[in-house]
């Protein structure tokens, strides 16, 4: 079964919100990757959102940057992440895994190839951060053909021809933008997204997933109450590895306890 | 939204952003074809573009610097709009469809200065708030740009990122633009980034090759054989080519920057070099690694450093219609020196590519040969820099 719609189902069963941690893939090493994400999943992580690493990444702010250089920095190639991506699947079958990332990154080997790497390595979706719904249409058909997600973006500001778009095409889940601007904390989400989600319910749109600004627990709960199928924390939870990039126990211990406090709060009250 | 312009140019362009600026770039398209439009939007475009910025601008015929007898040289001048550069021109556009759309403040990024200097001088004037990001390493070696865009009111915000220059100025202001759009207008510099731009930045530079064409025929009684123009993202060249494109008898080249050699990692030349891909939201000739990750451009003169190029020249050079040269910082600043001490003007460093391959041309050729080079902008930004790279004090670039 499809690994989106299994963990959602579950959730609802009992009475939960999904919460996703996202985490640079080789920040700020590959090793150090796999231990990160068994941290995150020992957290309690529902799903995870995994970025592959790109020079200029315009819907990023520092945070996320900063992560992008240290892999980089680090020599860390999109075929490490896929060899990294297909360990983290054998030992976590279940999990759905979405990959971030940039066009160019799926362009240079082929939509296609790209797709099929992905799809091999275990990777259940697959959003491109500066692919619009208006140039998707390629990126769509290389995730059906190779049976993965091509996750769209609702943004606060999207037009009706938008929001039925994202009902006609959304799968796995969609992405809602909690704010305009680029990943980070230093501005929150703007609370509450009621409106859109039930726009996107209106339309019949995948499950909406909360990112953007988010850092606290009360920000998940919020959005969970207001109707969101989940939230994503990106910019928190690489600014954790930054903080503890001298003292690897101590990033993994903080890692997991965050997981732990934004999870706890997906639970409806 | 009733109507939309074409978004590629064959396979090139498109508007690979993420879909929160999408309303932003169809407000503007929208307001960029109603000004089409209006009557009144042209007229004080074009009052502007003469009474403040001083077009027509001149084409001057070269006396000295061309040795060969069979080969007339003539300059688009450029450099003698207000600015110092032809960046201005579709700076005035652009402010005036901000205005329009009711934004009050604008975003831009810049290379070389010179069209953060079109942007201040622009927003002085009609009453916007400017903030412009520039590579530190730019803002290093272009400072007396940099006051001048202070002087003009503007904020001038240094990006560190990268390797700081012009495509990190360009990653920062389209992250501002994503949170600002509302109240802000991204002013984009060139003829590249996600449609409408390459559309918007050809049609009000077009007036360079209209304004050519016609003094040409005044002043030769036939069109010329070849124009030639720098290619950094493309604005001055499209500008320069547009009007001659359905005349197959005039070659169209542009001149990209070659920097210490082609077989060297440092240049910026994205069409001889470069492979297809997506930066900053159009598809085109790009630099970049094999794995798609955008490397870093060098070339001697600030606003030619951008490892990518504007989607029309990548088609048009596809299909055949124009031809793309190189040309190293090492001919470059020949030409610059040359022009200055042979007719009495100092190029920018970028229109000094522009004309050092017309040089070469001129030098061989065997036939009657008449050319235009488009003389982007003027030098003043540059003495410095090319004054401590004649004494040895720096390393080139
Ligand atoms: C004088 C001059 N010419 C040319 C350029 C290159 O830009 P484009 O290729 O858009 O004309 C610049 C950019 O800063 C410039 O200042």
């Amino acid at each position: 079964m499809d690994r989106y719609q299994a963990m959602f189902e579950r959730l609802r069963e009992s009475g939960q919100g999904a919460f996703v941690p996202f985490v640079m893939i080789g920040d700020p090493s590959l090793e150090d990757s796999l231990e990160i994400i068994e941290a995150l999943i020992t957290g309690g992580a529902d799903a995870l959102e995994l970025g592959i690493p790109f020079s200029d990444p315009i819907a990023d702010g520092p945070t996320i940057q900063k992560a992008a250089i240290r892999a980089l920095d680090n020599q860390v190639r999109p075929r490490d992440c896929f060899a990294l991506l297909t360990r983290v699947r054998d030992r976590h079958p279940d999990i759905p895994i979405g990959l971030l990332l940039y066009s160019n990154l799926v362009l240079s080997p082929g939509i296609d190839k790209f797709y099929r790497q992905a799809a091999k390595a275990g990777v259940d979706s697959i959003l491109v951060a500066d692919v619009p719904i208006r140039e998707s249409a390629p990126f769509r058909q290389a995730a059906r053909d190779h049976g993965m997600h091509q996750i769209l973006i609702a943004p606060p500001n999207a037009s009706e021809q938008t929001m039925a778009s994202i009902g006609e095409f959304s799968s796995g889940y969609t992405y809602l933008l909690g704010r305009a601007g680029v990943t980070g904390t230093e501005t929150a989400a703007s609370m509450p997204a009621g409106e859109l989600i039930d726009r996107l319910k209106a339309v019949g749109a995948a499950p909406p997933i909360l990112g953007f600004g988010i850092s606290k627990p009360e920000q998940v709960k919020s959005a969970i109450q207001a109707g969101a199928a989940g939230a994503i924390a990106g910019s928190a939870t690489v600014k954790i590895i930054e903080q503890h990039l001298h003292d690897k126990p101590m990033m993994l211990t903080r890692l997991a306890e965050f997981v732990a406090g934004m999870k706890s709060a997906t639970v409806y009250s | 939204m009733s109507k939309h312009l074409p978004t590629k140019f064959g396979e090139y362009g498109g508007m690979y952003v993420p879909e929160l600026l999408i309303p932003a770039l169809d407000q503007l398209e929208q307001a960029f074809m109603d000004a089409q439009q209006d009557e009144s939007f042209q007229q004080e475009f074009i009052g502007l573009l003469k009474d403040y910025a001083g077009r027509p601008t001149p084409l001057t015929k070269t006396r000295n610097l061309v040795s060969n007898p069979k080969v007339t040289l003539y300059l688009k001048r450029e450099d003698l709009l207000h600015g110092g550069a032809h960046k201005t021109n579709q700076v005035l556009g652009q402010a005036l469809l901000t205005k329009r759309m009711g934004k009050t403040e604008v975003i831009a990024e810049t290379g070389a200065g010179q069209h953060g200097v079109a942007t201040a001088l622009a927003c002085a004037l009609l009453g916007l708030k400017a903030r412009i990001y520039m590579g530190a390493k730019d803002v290093e070696r272009q400072a007396p740009n940099v006051f001048r865009m202070r002087l003009m009111g503007a904020e001038v915000i240094p990006v560190n990122a990268g390797s700081g220059t012009l495509k990190d100025a360009v990653n920062e202001a389209l992250r501002d633009w994503s949170a600002s759009y509302d109240k802000a207008h991204y002013l984009l510099g060139t003829a590249a980034g996600p449609h409408p731009f390459p559309t918007i930045v050809r049609e009000f530079h077009r007036m360079i090759g209209e304004e050519t064409k016609q003094q040409i025929l005044e002043k030769e009684g036939r069109l010329p054989d070849a124009v030639v123009a720098c290619v950094g993202g493309g604005s001055n060249a499209i500008g320069m080519f547009a009007d001659f494109i359905d005349e197959p008898s005039v070659q169209l080249i542009g001149v990209e920057p070659a920097g210490k050699g082609l077989h060297t990692h440092e240049h910026g030349a994205a069409i001889a070099k470069g492979t297809k891909g997506i930066l900053h939201g159009a598809y085109s000739y790009i630099m970049q690694t094999q794995d798609g990750q955008i490397e870093e451009s060098y070339s001697v003169s600030a606003g030619l450093d951008y490892p990518a190029v504007g989607p029309q020249h990548a088609y048009l050079h596809d299909i055949g219609r124009a031809t793309y040269e190189s040309v190293t910082d090492e001919e470059a600043l020949n030409a610059f020196q040359l022009l200055a001490r042979k007719e009495g003007i100092i190029p920018a460093l970028e229109s000094s590519h522009a004309l050092a391959h017309a040089l070469n041309m001129a030098d061989g050729a065997e036939e009657q040969m008449l050319i235009v080079v488009n003389l982007s902008g003027r030098g003043d930004k540059d003495l410095t820099h090319v004054h401590q790279i004649l004494n040895g004090e720096t390393q080139r670039g």
